[in-house]
């Protein structure tokens, strides 16, 4: 019997994943949280602290939309820095608000452990079993992995792409298809097939052209419409983008890499210097190495771990000339002045990559 | 030749003065500490950090700025967690790579990281032994501290303790981070014009940390910001015997920012909230915090 209303915060396109995992675990309805708008911006920043990074407000008005779209159950996530913390104070916040709603996290403080998450998916679905849990946990962590891959395979076509639209219209459909998984080997299928399709998209690369790098903090690195869809602005001007920041490295690779990364970064580095800090001088010594054009920094307003990394990626980049923009994405950013500077920023490469 | 260490008075400086003072001297090192803080600090400050950085943050670079040609070394810190399962804030996670990038100059540090078990202790003890001290003069020297500084800890508790049971005056809490309330430009300040008001002022990290779990999860179950903690508690055990509480913070504070919004919706008695930035009105201040004072003297008047 469904009577209760799960819903979460957008993140990016994470969203189809996740309600997977949830409709097929739990016995509720599903019901996504509406498309992220600049009201939902208002919302948020209305009732947060003031002073708090900008994620928070986007999940604030997530879950205030959400609440009013008839959502009785909300979910919230967790992890490094200040993250961790969002749920108890977001709760709060709702609760005096005068909502009536559960309120599960995911994640413990800042301390992922499958026994936590398995005991919050047991209260809220009685009759799951460890099985079926884990099943489809892993079919879901696949498709989190396939999709990351598919769109490391688009980012540097999308820019030279004949019809752009095709891309995006082919993603959509995609992600829809994921939706319908069965199992491993029809999600292994979709994969593929979406891939080859992919791949003959008509492009027309030139073979001089520009490659800029995204780094910086993961909301604004992840979530399209918080930095007013950069990604697709620099496909506008025809440059390959790399991003180093989505799921699957937040989940896995940043345990497995961090060693790694500390050792090549130690001229800086002695230290993580939390959240995706030292990732990021890390990051800009790569982008460096391959012969990126240009970088681009992104974070909210405040945050303090790329605080800290700034001066830092600022002295790497200085070390080697390598052109680097910085935006800090606030609730009152005008999205002209993000699109002034990084036309300024465009031409600035262009004219150091012909020798001017 | 003795070694000339400086020790910035800023951040950390108030939670670890007897400690560091006492265990440099015991290895007989010469200790150079900065001056107050003034406009000037901070003016020097600002320029080695971003300009979105904490306030307490530029005042600490300015510190630094001061000491760059006073001493051997500067004396800096990474402190990424204090207790098991918990953080403090990030700013402390990248101190050290901070300022080891941003001044050519050398720097002894310690580095506590009880998550990666770096305990106090052995922190402590590998910073003694960078230095070329051998091990069981550093080792003693060590634990020589400890107990000074616990002793000293102990003594002012004790006192505020005694001026909440016998004073008749007014009380007040002033609750933030201790780099915040003894600093000269932030929070000093506000204790000078209360005490000449008249009123006793409490500060809130006087104030024994083995009660902090309990005390401030009726606040917050799920913080895990360790000095943020430590402020929880001692508003939660505090909040009867007070007549009002100032909450200094410093802008854009990270875990303040929750943390804050968690207490403001918890207390009960009258509670402001001052937010320092670099473009302070010492005149909106004092406004502030005598309508704050209007407020109190009307309520012990009903």
């Amino acid at each position: 019997m469904k009577e209760e209303v799960i819903s979460f915060p957008h993140l990016a396109s994470y969203c189809t994943p996740i309600s997977f995992f949830l409709r097929n675990t739990t016995n509720h309805e599903i019901r996504e949280a509406p498309k992220i708008t600049k009201n939902t911006l208002l919302l948020g920043s209305k009732y947060a602290p003031d002073t708090v990074c900008i994620p928070f407000k986007y999940n604030l008005g997530n879950y205030i939309e959400a609440l009013e779209n008839g959502a009785t159950i909300l979910m919230q996530a967790g992890g490094g820095c200040r993250y961790g913390y969002y749920a108890e104070v977001q709760e709060k916040i709702l609760r005096d608000l005068g909502y009536q709603f559960k309120f599960f996290s995911l994640v413990d403080g800042d301390h992922f452990t499958i026994s936590h998450t398995f005991k919050v998916m047991k209260e809220l679905s009685p009759t799951l079993s460890f099985f079926r849990f884990s099943y489809f946990g892993l079919l879901t962590i696949l498709m989190i992995i396939y999709m990351d891959k598919i769109d490391a395979l688009i980012r540097p076509r999308i820019g030279f792409a004949l019809n752009p639209n095709e891309f995006k219209s082919l993603r959509e459909r995609m992600l829809e298809d994921f939706s319908h998984t069965k199992g491993f080997f029809s999600l292994t299928r979709t994969y593929r097939k979406y891939k080859s399709l992919f791949l003959h998209l008509p492009i027309n690369k030139p073979e001089k052209h520009l490659r800029i790098g995204i780094i910086g903090e993961l909301y604004t690195a992840m979530e399209p419409f918080s930095t007013f869809f950069l990604e697709e602005e620099l496909a506008k001007m025809n440059i390959e983008v790399k991003r180093f920041t989505n799921l699957t490295y937040l989940l896995f690779l940043k345990k497995w890499q961090t060693k790694r990364m500390l050792r090549r970064a130690r001229k800086y580095c002695t230290y993580t210097l939390g959240a995706d800090g030292m990732d990021n001088v890390y990051r800009a010594m790569e982008l460096i190495d391959q012969g990126f054009d240009g970088i681009i920094h992104t974070k909210p307003f405040g945050c303090t771990p790329e605080i800290g990394a700034i001066p830092i990626i600022d002295k790497v980049c200085k070390s080697s000339d390598m052109p680097i923009i910085y935006f800090s994405f606030d609730s009152s950013t005008s999205d002209t002045g993000i699109k002034t500077r990084l036309e300024a920023f465009y031409d600035m490469i262009v004219n150091k990559k012909r020798g001017i | 030749m003795r070694l000339k260490i400086g020790i910035p008075k800023a951040l950390l400086y108030y939670q670890y003065k007897d400690l560091l003072t006492r265990f440099f001297e015991n290895l007989d090192c010469d200790i150079v500490i900065s001056p107050n803080t003034t406009k000037e600090t901070l003016e020097q400050g600002k320029k080695f950090v971003l300009d979105e950085a904490c306030l307490s943050m530029k005042i600490y670079m300015g510190h630094v700025f001061y000491l760059l040609d006073k001493c051997d070394y500067i004396l800096t810190y990474r402190v990424a967690s204090v207790k098991k399962n918990e953080k403090v804030c990030t700013n402390f996670m990248a101190l050290y790579d901070l300022c080891r990038n941003s001044f050519d100059k050398r720097f002894v540090y310690f580095n506590i990281d009880v998550d990666k078990k770096e305990s106090q202790e052995f922190a402590f003890l590998s910073m003694g032994l960078s230095l070329g001290f051998p091990y069981r003069k550093v080792k003693s020297a060590y634990k020589d501290a400890l107990n000074y500084q616990n002793l000293i800890k102990n003594r002012e508790i004790s006192k505020q303790k005694m001026i909440l049971g016998s004073s008749k005056r007014r009380k007040i809490l002033l609750a933030g981070h201790p780099y915040n309330l003894y600093d000269s430009f932030i929070g000093k300040e506000i204790s000078h014009y209360l005490e000449k008001e008249n009123i006793d002022v409490l500060y809130s990290d006087l104030y024994d940390t083995k009660y902090t779990d309990t005390d401030s999860s009726y606040i917050s179950p799920k913080n895990y910001f360790t000095y943020n903690k430590d402020i929880m508690g001692c508003i939660h055990s505090l909040e009867s015997e007070v007549d009002g509480i100032i909450l200094i913070t410093t802008f854009p504070c990270g875990p303040d920012s929750l943390c804050n919004e968690m207490i403001t919706r918890y207390v009960k008695i009258p509670l402001i909230t001052l937010t320092f930035d670099e473009l302070n009105s010492d005149t909106g201040l004092l406004t502030r915090l005598e309508s704050f004072l209007d407020i109190l003297e009307e309520r012990s008047k009903n």
